[in-house]
């Protein structure tokens, strides 16, 4: 097991170190020069060249690279083109928000989303089901940003019961997350229900209920212990959509997450901030499906054996 | 038609899921060829006293902020959705379904240099990956198409890699094999054909989550720009009119969202009906 662990966590480094070039690559491939963005037209070429190399940006690419690596290894992420605030002073602020709402929406979804599809899986056929399976059908179609616009018409402007966007007080996060968590609980919902109905058909199930174990025994011991392995799995392979679908939402609701921070500094080519946020972004999406393997290693010896085999 | 094409037809008019989802999917491409039948307006076409007119007669949808017919921009607005959609999952089956046989098929180092690939590609949430690159590309709707392909191909990839290996390992892509079939020949005439199904139903399901994305980057102002029709662009403009007229925010989210169903459903309904084991995607 703790090879396994071990090989999953190499690789994650890898992938990580991976991503860093890929994106460093794409990013400095922009055409437009972050320095003139900025600079007021009628600036001379020698204080642009000047910029340029106080900046950094008049190296040539891996030493830049390197130069970047090694300073965020130093913890110093560079400093916004725009504001001229520390890169890590700005992430630092904003990350709170944006991991309450995302781990707020992961809970909210795994619970709403295992306890429906609990619900409809023991009335299998039923109208009940049919009616959840259908409208989850309707919410998986739903884009999360559009979810949010209708929140605030109908709970903000109609009705006048939450505020419509920025942060004001713990109620301001209500409509954000569940613009956010909604859309995502019908695919957990589908999993939940469709791994509860394979597993009440395996033998040990039917071996359980023939000793005479009560109903809910069977249900809580045998069923859900093993069909929630992959809803449990996806819990943790699921965080880095919930960010994607964070960056939208908080647009939407102008919430002070990362997500945000990362919009306005594309909009304004901010090369240092974007590169900072796409890099914890890049760490939190591959620590987060590091421990869904090992996860699913630990909960299913199956797997385990498998990936050892190999 | 034989016994067997009749059968399955049969049971594909017997999921009510697929046959909804074909009428919405019908719907969808019927307005878009009639948009210029349809809409009584262009969806330029301004009438500055006639602004923020709510829903009525003449304005089905209401009008926006430069009395533009909502709409007409809704109707006009199915083509872009349908289009983007269409080439996005083109150029992401392209890749998805050329990799994927390539990597299951030859298997070895190429099967792990592609399996990397998709393992980096999956190490970024898709949205965020796509802005990255738009950043570089400059906000476009051409660029949107290109880097939300860029970003999925992945998941297209590892299907068809897995279908593929279990195809290859038959008796008749052997016995191709043995005549002196080339690789790609036996790939084209051998697996692919073989493999079909699963890839029908990947696509299908593709085409909505396309749509979703790349309108959720014309909402962020990094896709199509004003005055596009694109649903997305729409969205963007009515959040500021939020309180003053809502149904600029209302109707262009429906539309988005009958479409995505229609598509969802159908998808959900072949898969059904030609491929269950991809029950979890």
């Amino acid at each position: 097991m703790l090879n396994y662990a071990i090989r999953k966590l190499a690789l994650g480094i890898i992938t990580v170190l991976a991503v860093t070039v890929i994106l460093f690559l794409i990013l400095h491939s922009i055409p437009g020069d972050p320095i003139r963005m900025i600079t007021d037209p009628r600036v001379s070429d020698e204080v642009l060249e000047e910029l340029r190399v106080r900046w950094g940006l008049d190296r040539p690419l891996h030493v830049q690279y390197f130069y970047w690596i090694g300073n965020i290894l130093r913890g110093n992420m560079g400093t916004s083109i725009m504001t001229h605030q520390s890169v890590a002073y700005l992430i630092r602020t904003r990350l709170p928000y944006t991991l309450v709402l995302a781990i707020g929406a992961l809970i909210f979804r795994y619970i709403v989303g295992v306890a429906s599809g609990l619900f409809v899986a023991v009335r299998r056929g039923s109208m009940a089901d049919k009616v959840i399976v259908s409208l989850a059908v309707v919410l998986r179609s739903m884009p999360q940003f559009w979810l949010g616009i209708l929140l605030i018409i109908l709970f903000s402007v109609t009705w006048r019961l939450l505020p419509i966007s920025g942060y004001d007080g713990p109620r301001s996060i209500i409509l954000p997350l569940l613009a956010l968590a909604l859309p995502p609980v019908a695919s957990t919902m589908r999993l939940t229900r469709s791994e509860i109905l394979e597993v009440m058909r395996e033998d040990y199930v039917r071996t359980a209920h023939a000793k005479g174990v009560p109903w809910y025994g069977v249900m809580i011991r045998h069923v859900l212990r093993n069909a929630l392995i992959p809803v449990t799995v996806t819990f943790f392979l699921s965080l880095p959509w919930l960010i994607g679908g964070s960056v939208v939402v908080e647009t939407v609701f102008a919430w002070p997450g990362m997500g945000r921070l990362l919009w306005r500094s594309i909009m304004r080519q901010d090369l240092p901030v974007v590169q900072g946020i796409v890099l914890i972004i890049a760490v939190l999406t591959v620590t987060s499906n590091t421990i869904g393997d090992i996860m699913t290693g630990v909960l299913d010896p199956r797997i385990r054996e498998q990936m050892e085999e190999q | 038609m034989n016994d067997s094409a009749l059968k399955t037809l049969r049971r594909v008019l017997r999921h009510p899921m697929f046959v909804v989802g074909l009428l919405i999917f019908l719907s969808v491409i019927i307005t878009a060829m009639f948009a210029d039948y349809i809409a009584p307006r262009t969806y330029r076409e301004m009438d500055m006293t006639n602004a923020f007119a709510p829903p009525s007669r003449a304005n089905p949808f209401g009008t926006d902020n430069y009395g533009r017919c909502l709409f007409s921009r809704v109707v006009y607005g199915s083509r872009i959705a349908l289009r983007v959609g269409l080439i996005v999952v083109g150029i992401q089956a392209l890749l998805g379904i050329s990799l994927g046989l390539i990597a299951g098929y030859y298997g070895g180092i190429l099967d792990r240099l592609i399996s990397f690939l998709c393992d980096v590609t999956w190490s970024m949430p898709p949205l965020v990956f796509a802005m990255a690159i738009i950043m570089a590309l400059g906000p476009s709707l051409d660029n949107v198409v290109i880097s939300i392909a860029i970003v999925s191909w992945a998941e297209m990839a590892r299907v068809v890699r897995s279908k593929t290996q279990s195809v290859k390992a038959t008796a008749y892509v052997e016995a191709a094999r043995a005549i002196g079939r080339t690789d790609a020949g036996i790939m084209g005439r051998h697996i692919l054909p073989n493999i079909l199904s699963p890839i029908i139903v990947l696509v299908t399901l593709a085409l909505p989550l396309a749509i979703l994305s790349t309108t959720s980057l014309s909402f962020l102002g990094l896709g199509a720009q004003p005055p596009t029709p694109d649903w997305g662009v729409i969205l963007n403009e009515g959040i500021d009119f939020i309180q003053r007229a809502p149904w600029i925010s209302i109707f262009p989210g429906i539309a988005l969202v009958y479409t995505v169903l229609g598509f969802n459903l159908l998808g959900i309904g072949l898969r059904d009906i030609l491929d269950p084991q991809l029950r979890d995607l």
